[in-house]
């Protein structure tokens, strides 16, 4: 994650005029055909920057906001265990955002400017994390279901053509494989359980699945930034290419767990040797996306909250580093 | 903190660039940025950041504003005079088979 503060030699470079200018826009083209990273200080069309903005912090505040969701069960994790092994989950995320919020400064936007997208609800983060956890058996829910959706498209961004990007997510999901675990693991505790734990697994299933498919995006004949992102080998797979793989893998597991898919028109289709999943409720996906999910502006003024209550510290380090830089001065001199 | 006239409340930290030592005998690489108000915090911070999983047993931090770095615009000027030297490696150099320890 080379960063835009770095310096080259003192100046930011020229850019090309205007007979050079196809000349250059043609070396990037063929440099992201040939597999080739692009950095930070190289030249770059300008949508292909804002369309990396946009994704890397949507990703960024997405890393964010999923702390709270999750935050809500660390008091009443129902054992030491299960309580440092979220809190360490939690901490992930957190990471992950700072990876991501690094990578999204290399293309020339600031950390206080992407806060401010995020608190004034002007920036989008995935909608899946809009949706309240009730029960532990959410937790568990969340683990399997919506980090296995995320890893299965974050996979693919490892060799994304943005170098910054393409490195933050490696170490990312090196560390996401974890969370799929953790979670399989709690569902599967809860399945084996008695009566009441199984329904309550089921329960947590029932109203993560549909949201878990919605996580993929809009399907392909209605997302306005695919081919664009597919040509600069932004994305790899279109949404509904990701959301099928991430169908056949969940559908067994969820049998394996005996735990049924909420969705009376599935099937396995032989022809294909996929399984085939019923209409997806895009209005509800919609509406979520536009503020108007479970919890909205409960997980925005969470953030608000947070960022207002942090002033002070951020006011004192800032005095404290200020004071500390003062004294080195004074010893120096005399 | 670009503008030191900024509210310190929400102007950003000075960015630091992270190098680690993932084990004693290695050389410190890389390993990403972060914002911290003084070069005490960094090492904190990345502490936090890039070592929850025993990555390193060492960190360095330095301001990224203090770095410089070759321009990529030029590189195939800065890179040629190395770009005809194959001689420079040992494959260069054709050996009899019955030639041993060479």
């Amino acid at each position: 994650m080379y960063t835009q503060a770095l310096d080259v030699h003192g100046r930011e470079p020229v850019p090309a005029p205007g007979a050079d200018a196809t000349a250059t826009a043609a070396r990037f083209e063929a440099r992201v055909d040939a597999d080739d990273k692009i950095e930070p200080k190289d030249w770059m069309p300008e949508a292909y920057r804002q369309t990396l903005i946009r994704q890397i912090s949507q990703h960024a505040h997405s890393e964010i906001v999923g702390m709270l969701p999750e935050g809500n069960w660390i008091t009443r994790a129902p054992s030491l265990r299960r309580k440092a092994v979220l809190m360490a989950k939690v901490q992930d995320e957190g990471g992950h955002g700072m990876y991501l919020y690094s990578a999204a400064e290399t293309l020339g936007i600031s950390r206080a400017q992407m806060f401010e997208q995020l608190l004034s609800g002007a920036a989008k983060y995935s909608s899946i994390f809009n949706y309240p956890t009730l029960t532990w058996a959410d937790v568990g829910a969340i683990g399997w279901l919506v980090d296995g959706a995320a890893i299965m498209n974050q996979i693919p961004i490892c060799r994304c053509s943005y170098g910054p990007y393409a490195r933050a997510m490696v170490r990312i999901c090196k560390e996401e494989s974890f969370h799929q675990r953790q979670g399989f693991e709690i569902m599967l505790t809860l399945a084996r359980g008695s009566e009441a734990q199984c329904a309550m697994a089921q329960d947590a299933l029932n109203r993560w699945w549909w949201p878990s498919i919605m996580m993929f995006g809009p399907s392909d004949a209605d997302s306005r930034h695919t081919a664009q992102s597919m040509r600069w080998k932004i994305k790899r797979f279109t949404n509904d290419e990701l959301r099928q793989k991430f169908i056949d893998v969940t559908v067994p597991q969820a049998q394996f767990l005996g735990l049924t898919i909420p969705d009376p028109a599935l099937r396995w289709d032989e022809a294909t040797q996929h399984f085939v999943i019923g209409p997806i409720d895009w209005a509800e996906f919609h509406a979520v996306l536009k503020g108007n999910g479970p919890c909205n502006r409960e997980r925005l003024e969470a953030r608000r909250a947070a960022y207002r209550a942090g002033a002070w510290v951020r006011e004192a380090a800032a005095a404290h580093a200020a004071k500390q830089a003062a004294r080195e001065r004074a010893r120096r001199q005399a | 903190m670009t503008d030191p006239g900024a509210d310190p409340s929400t102007a950003d930290w000075p960015l630091y660039e992270v190098f680690i030592r993932s084990r004693s005998g290695l050389e410190h690489k890389h390993a990403g940025s972060l914002h911290a108000a003084d070069a005490r915090m960094a090492i904190e911070h990345a502490r936090d950041v890039y070592t929850r999983r025993q990555e390193g047993v060492s960190i360095w931090v330095v301001r990224s504003a203090d770095i410089v770095a070759s321009d990529p615009g030029e590189s195939d000027a800065l890179f040629e005079p190395a770009r005809d030297k194959v001689y420079r490696h040992p494959t260069f150099y054709a050996i009899p088979d019955e030639v041993k320890n060479l």
